[in-house]
């Protein structure tokens, strides 16, 4: 059964690969998933075929997620997950993006495509152009920053409470009475790198 | 005619402080006298940055909070990520721990459908099945109860399997229940499915086609009510769901009625499988055996060096998941949850991205609501099955 699925995973990844050419820069299967990387002036081009071939039918865009790898040149990857019912497959389209590059919106291919982005540039500041409306969506109105980003605190820069005297909500920076803890949970046995000056050898002879 | 050219159109604000908002939602409304023009719906009023939050906690630690994204029916939102860790570590539940899991996310649905078939109900003016469905989730919610100490927030699921077996004898009583339950179900459908003002409210309105569906990303029954038999349960079976034999129930419409229709029809099939849960359950421990992700017994602590140093490595720096990244998604009672999980090969989450089945379908309001008298939102809104919880995260 499992080697059936990943035949079909198999078959699919070769089909989509061949067709879509160039715009894929890599593809794999982790996990069980089929994904594929391509530019991100490649996406609604990518996203059109998948949802109109006949052997992909990728009807369903579910999910547009981001994710921040901060030391990395391109930090931003963008996951579009997409379903297909007719073959019961998903695939993932990766992106790769900073803060300056916009991404063209999805939203003229799936309509659903419209909010997800939007969370998407809330969350990380992601500019997706062409997009209809791009505005926050989950944080407050008048919200400044990027909150899922890897370099924003847990506790953020300001907190609310209701003033009495002004009869109102007032924003204040904010204030811990402990400071944040966050514990290094590396182990000294299995973190470590072993690496000596003049040593480099010896993992070479390991491997 | 001067008169005439000042007609402009109303701009309305929908919540959220309204009973039918189901929560706190915002909609701004542009209305053409009764007529919807356009609807923008506010959100994230209760967000709380769960997603930035499981990133600073273990993967135990995380569980609970996905007990307070769709409090409605909190078990199939653990049930998502628990499946999601143990693809990326590799493992596979215990068989009874599966079977444990099924049965509650059954109970979970039929928790959820309570809530919700009623409260469309009585948000077109039917009142009395909200008061006796109440009656029927107090039931169910003393089940969770005796199985995990909590009513709402289960934090029952365990990577691995489900914390603790259930009391002896609980399984009779869930059986009872059973018995007694699909005269409940009786007692609603005849109070709605033929009753004139239920079926006015309801009949036609919201229609979404097929392909719109789809392209919006429904899931769930609002799918199955645009004509689309696709439940992930059959479509890609989880745990024991493959052993089950239950039916799915399709509309034809893409109304609100048949969105409602579905629902007590799929209570109905959730009771069927409860009883194959109960029947087919085998003996056995509820955890996985591995060590690595399941603390010891009590009794073993007691004597055992190696269990005490398992069960305190366990509770403090937690289990580490090795580096990936899965898309893993379940049935939940609004539609399809997702958890987008990545790992870094450290015991937190690296991102843990939640996709929410109502989040889709609020999306869909504008595109919905055109055209249809403001009354009729509301009945869109109740069918939809909304829940702030998981909307705003």
């Amino acid at each position: 059964m499992d080697d059936e699925k990943q035949a079909l995973l198999e078959e699919l990844r070769a089909h989509v690969t061949s067709l879509l050419g160039s715009a894929v820069r890599s593809s794999g299967i982790s996990a069980g998933e089929l994904y594929i990387e391509v530019a991100a002036d490649d996406i609604v081009r990518t996203l059109k075929f998948l949802r109109d071939d006949t052997n992909s039918l990728f009807k369903s865009l579910m999910d547009v997620c981001g994710v921040d790898f901060p030391e990395q040149e391109n930090r931003f990857e963008i996951n579009y997950n997409l379903l297909s019912y007719k073959h019961n497959q998903r695939i993932r389209v990766k992106v790769r993006t900073n803060e300056d590059t916009p991404v063209p919106s999805a939203g003229g291919i799936f309509p659903t495509a419209s909010w997800f982005e939007r969370e998407c540039w809330d969350m990380y500041g992601v500019f997706f152009s062409d997009h209809a409306d791009l505005r926050r969506l989950l944080t407050d109105y008048g919200f400044e920053g990027h909150p899922l980003r890897k370099d924003f605190p847990l506790t953020g820069y300001v907190e609310v409470r209701y003033d009495d005297e002004q009869r109102r909500v007032v924003y204040e920076p904010v204030k811990l009475t402990q400071s944040f803890r966050s514990f290094d949970f590396m182990s000294p046995w299995e973190g470590m790198t072993r690496q000596l000056p003049g040593d480099e050898k010896a993992d070479a002879s390991n491997e | 005619m001067a008169a005439e050219a000042e007609i402009k159109n109303l701009t309305l604000n929908f919540g959220p402080q309204h009973p039918a908002a189901h929560g706190v939602l915002r909609m701004v409304m542009e209305m053409d006298g009764e007529i919807v023009e356009r609807v923008d719906p506010h959100i994230g009023l209760l967000h709380r940055g769960t997603e930035k939050l499981i990133e600073y906690k273990t993967y135990l630690q995380a569980i609970p909070y996905f007990d307070r994204l769709d409090y409605v029916a909190p078990m199939c939102q653990e049930h998502a990520f628990v499946l999601a860790a143990e693809k990326l570590l590799g493992i596979e539940a215990s068989p009874r721990g599966q079977y444990m899991r099924v049965l509650f996310a059954e109970i979970s649905r039929i928790l959820n459908h309570l809530l919700n078939a009623p409260a469309l109900a009585l948000d077109v003016g039917a009142m009395t099945p909200m008061l006796w469905a109440f009656e029927e989730r107090e039931k169910l919610m003393e089940f969770y109860e005796r199985a995990c100490g909590a009513r709402l927030h289960a934090a029952y699921y365990r990577v691995g399997g489900v914390h603790q077996d259930i009391p002896v004898g609980m399984g009779d009583d869930i059986l009872a229940w059973a018995d007694q339950f699909p005269k409940f179900l009786d007692d609603m459908e005849t109070m709605l499915n033929e009753n004139r003002i239920f079926k006015q409210r309801t009949v036609d309105i919201g229609v979404v086609s097929a392909e719109d569906a789809m392209a919006w990303g429904f899931s769930g029954p609002m799918l199955r009510a645009s004509g689309i038999a696709w439940d992930l349960r059959k479509a890609q079976p989880y745990d024991v769901y493959d052993r089950m034999d239950f039916d799915i129930p399709v509309g034809k419409n893409g109304d609100c009625y048949d969105r409602y229709l579905i629902r007590v029809a799929e209570m109905r099939e959730s009771v069927k499988i409860i009883r194959q849960c109960i029947a087919e359950m085998p003996a056995g421990s509820v955890m996985s055996e591995d060590g690595k992700v399941a603390p010891p017994s009590r009794s073993d602590m007691k004597h055992s060096m190696e269990a005490l140093i398992h069960h305190f490595k366990l509770y403090t720096e937690g289990f580490h998941v090795p580096e990936g990244e899965t898309y893993t998604a379940v049935e939940a009672p609004k539609g399809e949850f997702g958890v987008y999980l990545v790992s870094d090969g450290t015991n937190k989450p690296y991102r843990c991205k939640i996709r929410a089945p109502g989040f889709a379908h609020l999306q869909a309001m504008d595109f919905m609501c055109k055209g249809h008298m403001l009354a009729d939102s509301v009945a869109i809104l109740g069918a939809m099955d909304v829940v702030f919880g998981e909307i705003d995260r």
